[in-house]
């Protein structure tokens, strides 16, 4: 028997034992890394009947509040000598004034970059440019932000700055186990935000709540196995913080741990459908205050609802399916995005989309 | 976007590598595991190595996110 076979047995043994439950089981995946591997995978198909995944804030795209995408374009399209510099993905985000994409075809310069030392990179070329980092992510991400700003110091950069929109993934578990009308048995948690935080960052929550809270990798073995163990901890009533998926200390990566905590401090956050969440955020300290874009530049607020009829913000909290959305995949397409789960690669309506939707033979876009 | 692949560092300089990663050259950024030796390997999240890897959960990881990799073409 090959090893995914044998998961699989183990999985339908560990469901077994669980024996009969009113409602069945709903477990939530928190890494839109995960939302794409078990839709590529079909995973969904092999399991029980009764046994149910959904999809949670994974996408740090998808959770990053509208006000932010909104402030992002006004900041390319109304300052001069500006220019921002950005991950790929935040680029086709629709908002009140545009996308950053729209932004930049209207003459505003927006760059791409892959690491955030290519925008201070940018900043040292070009002094006569303001050079903005949109500074989005979790975990996994935000010590690099954290790197970028001390070399950015060093460098005496004055030009050079972040608007910081960076999320920490436990406290929103948090807040979703307090949404009353969403049912979540157990977490899947992601495997690379866990490489920074450690496994053990989720034992408090794993205790307080009695949810398993499993870490795991990205192929199937790995998605199976962690849910496998997240049922054999509901079948013997021994909620735990563990992780199978090798990468992953207990202790996490201490020097990135410092080097956020050198940089950043925890402070409320607002994100998508879940609204303020305390201590769910970084925000840059005072020691670095000079380098944040949402002090150096006047910044209107705007509105934070997504746009009319998209449900992004009940796909994000597990209060609906994509394929629930009326606008999915007849309005919204990843060719004409309506919300960011249909843009960003992560997104959960992109990877039902494009594994999915498809599959199902229906109309494209 | 938490992607991260692993890859083998051929050389250091200062808070830099270059690293082999899939067969391709690339700089990555070593601030976060200032452990990290030519020969090691490491996860690499957008430019920054995150993680030492052992060799043997370098290829535990390599069998994991070969599929991850292929599918984010």
């Amino acid at each position: 028997m090959n090893r995914l076979s044998a998961i699989r047995d183990d999985l339908a043994t560990q469901w077994r034992r669980l024996g009969d439950r009113p409602g069945g089981v709903q477990l939530m995946e928190v890494c839109g890394t995960h939302t794409v591997a078990i839709s590529r995978g079909g995973l969904r198909s092999l399991l029980p009947e009764g046994l149910r995944l959904i999809s949670g804030p994974g996408c740090p795209v998808c959770v990053t509040d509208q006000s932010y995408i909104d402030q992002a374009a006004y900041l390319a399209r109304e300052l001069t000598d500006v220019t921002i510099a950005t991950y790929g993905d935040m680029v086709r985000v629709p908002g009140a004034l545009g996308s950053l994409a729209e932004a930049r075809s209207a003459g505003a310069d927006v760059q791409v970059v892959s690491a955030a030392h290519e925008a201070v990179a940018l900043a040292a070329r070009r002094p006569d440019r303001q050079v903005i980092f949109l500074a989005v992510g979790f975990e996994t991400t935000a010590p690099a932000t954290a790197l970028a700003v001390q070399q950015a110091r060093r460098e005496g950069l004055g030009n050079f700055s972040v608007f910081t929109a960076h999320k920490l993934v436990l406290p929103a578990m948090r807040a979703l186990l307090a949404q009353a009308d969403v049912r979540i048995d157990g977490f899947l948690c992601p495997g690379h935000v866990s490489v920074i935080t450690g496994w053990k960052a989720y034992e408090p929550l794993a205790a307080e709540f009695r949810r398993p809270c499993v870490v795991a990798g990205f192929d199937d073995e790995q998605i199976l196995t962690g849910i496998a163990e997240i049922l054999r901890q509901l079948a013997e009533g021994a909620p735990a913080a563990v992780s199978v998926y090798p990468p992953v200390r207990p202790e996490g990566n201490a020097r990135a741990q410092e080097v956020m905590a050198e940089v950043f401090e925890v402070a409320d956050a607002r994100w998508r459908a879940l609204g303020a969440i305390p201590e769910s955020g970084l925000e840059l300290r005072e020691a670095y205050a000079e380098f944040d874009a949402a002090r150096r530049f006047k910044l209107p607020t705007f509105e934070s609802h997504d746009p009319p009829g998209c449900r992004c913000g009940d796909v994000i909290t597990g209060r609906c399916l994509p394929t629930d959305c009326a606008l999915f995949a007849t309005a919204c397409t990843p060719r004409r995005p309506v919300g960011p789960c249909m843009v960003s690669s992560e997104g959960s309506c992109a990877a039902y989309y494009k594994y999915h939707h498809r599959q199902a033979g229906k109309e494209q876009a | 976007m938490c992607l991260a692949v692993p890859a083998k560092i051929e050389s250091i300089d200062g808070q830099k590598a270059t690293v082999s990663l899939a067969g391709m050259r690339s700089d990555v950024v070593t601030s976060l595991t200032p452990e990290a030796k030519v020969g090691d390997y490491v996860l690499v999240h957008a430019g920054y190595a995150i993680t030492v890897l052992s060799e043997q959960e370098a290829r535990e990881t390599f069998t994991i996110l070969r599929e991850m990799v292929q599918g984010s073409e």
